[in-house]
């Protein structure tokens, strides 16, 4: 493994540790009431992998077009993969959004 | 600056205020007075997310330099998956039964899991046609996303359908489980070796076969670890998927070459929240995860002679005489566990707390972290019939309260009442933490039978001095309380 390449991956593994220690602290004292919505607000949020579809649907252009069988299957991936992140994502936040909504305080 | 620069600049910034507003949803999920506005951050974040990678995907794939057709082409798959997607995700989500929820949300939960498995797929044709060399550190990446991504759709297939009812609710367990998962683990993590680097396995098939044999496994691995799970384990199993869900995702920004900053955040916090309502779940029940996971109170037989502890000692009771109870009662708590979910008595609860409130009696409900099929299942089923969820307390909360409570009604709980859990040891529910429904003045247990709880034990709470039985189906009996006491 080249230095460089060593660099990339130390940079992204820190954000990596980061960013799980941020998610620790950051839903840590959330009261039982919340744990369905936090729950199903934050399996929206693991549809991220939709910027994964999007750029690998974009990128099968760089399969030549003599490969035109793999182009195909790996687009026909890339939007499966796409369709399933978008059910994830708009059905996780709306369906958040209902259940939030049947939360109130006394008028 | 060039075009180039400017949209690569856009992107990056997108990506970065889309992390940010996902760590200020979450944060704001995570107390009921921002909650509603912590989703719609959350939301907005996803939204710069994907216009940030159409940006990006513009500039890596050179779509400035296609051919019209070539990018009409991808302007369709993309709007044309993303529009289907958001049509079926929007109908499911506002026209499901509310009841049906926690599979609900369990199905989301696979698609995440398989939409990771899909984008490593892809990246493996595309690097193949390309001929580009794949890193060390994608090749890792792949192996793990096609793993964990394989046993989080199938292991929440599983779960939504124990939930949904399709698959069983008791436990599959056989001679021979912990072996069989333990093989079929080894061969997973083999076929992983042999994808990351194919000369271990001597080269005998393609990347591509490998990485198939690692999905395959993956998902034969899912089964395997959840079709054991009791219905009662289910909170626990729904947070840890959700959390692997968000693991899949991070594998998937290390994928990509060059890494994707904000996959790899949002997928670590939905990972590092996923794990930290499953030990809270843990917690609740005073277990370890690997129990959960590999052994388990499902597993335990029933004592032997669990129904002569009752013999002749149960006082049974009727909605009249609980109406006339309740009528003269100052504080009364309200203990709902799963059979008020299955037994769709939700509404019955909330006309008898409102008929109550309005006599200028004090009611609250006491709600056990574990109670029901997904963390906070009680919270959303009595929100949803419009209770106040300042009157929803906590187990801590509500403890030190049961010795000035004049009558609990416990609806369709047994084990989170069970006073066998404070004994240190000798009951599979020994050193879970209850609700002391026992310090009341009187106990009133809605339930349709003796029938032992999940646990599989007698419960001693039953032929307490203090103790009613009123055997009745939750949501009948209930509305027969509630006649009885709008009449008298």
């Amino acid at each position: 493994m080249d230095a460089s390449l060593l660099g990339v991956l130390l940079n992204v593994l820190t954000i990596f540790i980061l960013a799980i220690y941020l998610g620790v602290e950051v839903i840590r004292k959330v009261p039982s009431l919340l744990h369905t919505p936090l729950m199903s607000g934050s399996n929206a949020i693991s549809g991220i992998t939709v910027v994964g579809a999007i750029l690998s649907l974009g990128l099968v252009r760089l399969i030549p077009a003599s490969h035109a069988d793999l182009r195909l299957i790996a687009t026909l991936l890339s939007a499966a993969a796409l369709l399933f992140a978008v059910i994830n994502i708009v059905g996780g936040f709306v369906v958040t959004h209902r259940m939030l909504g049947k939360f109130r305080t006394r008028k | 600056m060039t075009a180039n620069e400017i949209l690569r600049l856009a992107a990056d910034i997108g990506y970065l205020a889309g992390s940010i507003c996902f760590i200020i949803g979450l944060r704001r999920l995570s107390s009921p007075k921002t909650a509603v506005g912590g989703n719609l951050v959350g939301a907005l974040g996803m939204l710069l997310a994907l216009l940030s990678a159409i940006a990006d995907t513009a500039l890596q794939a050179d779509l400035s330099g296609a051919a019209p057709a070539e990018v009409r082409t991808y302007i369709l798959w993309l709007g044309g998956a993303i529009l289907l997607g958001s049509l079926s995700g929007i109908l499911l989500a506002r026209f499901v039964d509310f009841k049906a929820m926690p599979q609900l949300v369990g199905l989301f939960n696979g698609f995440g899991g398989l939409a990771s498995v899909l984008v490593a797929g892809a990246m493996i044709l595309i690097l193949a046609g390309s001929t580009t060399q794949e890193s060390p550190v994608s090749a890792i990446a792949t192996a793990v996303t096609a793993l964990i991504g394989s046993i989080t759709f199938w292991g929440s297939l599983v779960a939504a359908g124990k939930l949904q009812g399709v698959v069983t609710e008791k436990p599959v367990r056989y001679r021979g489980e912990q072996i069989v998962k333990g093989l079929m683990a080894l061969a997973a993590l083999a076929a992983s070796a042999a994808y990351i680097a194919p000369e271990l396995a001597g080269n005998v098939f393609p990347q591509s076969t490998a990485f198939i044999l690692v999905v395959v496994t993956g998902s034969v691995l899912g089964l395997l670890l959840t079709l054991p799970i009791g219905g009662a384990d289910m909170p626990i199993v729904i947070a840890l998927l959700n959390s692997y869900s968000g693991i899949a995702a991070a594998a998937t920004g290390f994928v990509l070459d060059p890494p994707n900053k904000i996959l790899i955040i949002a997928g670590a916090l939905v990972g590092a929240s996923g794990i930290i309502l499953t030990r809270l779940m843990c917690h609740a029940m005073n277990r370890s995860l690997a129990n959960v996971l590999f052994g388990g109170v499902g597993a335990i037989v029933q004592q032997e002679g669990a129904g002569d502890i009752y013999a002749g000692r149960v006082k049974s009771t009727g909605a009249e005489e609980i109406a006339e109870l309740l009528r003269i009662a100052q504080r009364v708590v309200i203990v709902p566990g799963y059979g008020m979910a299955v037994g769709r008595a939700a509404t019955p609860v909330r006309q008898l707390f409102e008929a109550m409130e309005a006599a200028g009696t004090v009611v609250e409900f006491g709600i056990h972290p574990v109670a029901g099929r997904m963390p906070g299942h009680m919270n959303v089923l009595l929100a949803e019939e419009s209770i106040p969820y300042d009157r929803l307390k906590e187990m801590d909360e509500i403890n030190g309260s049961f010795p000035n409570t004049d009558i609990v009604v416990v609806i369709g709980a047994n084990d989170v009442v069970n006073p066998q859990a404070r004994s240190a040891q000798g009951s599979p529910i020994s050193g879970m933490p209850i609700l002391d429904v026992d310090a009341a003045r009187t106990v009133i247990v809605v339930k349709r039978s003796l029938a032992p709880g999940f646990a599989g034990i007698s419960n001693p709470l039953f032929v307490a001095d203090n103790c009613l039985m009123f055997f009745a189906d939750a949501k009948q009996g209930m509305e027969a309380v509630l006649k009885a006491y709008k009449e008298g």
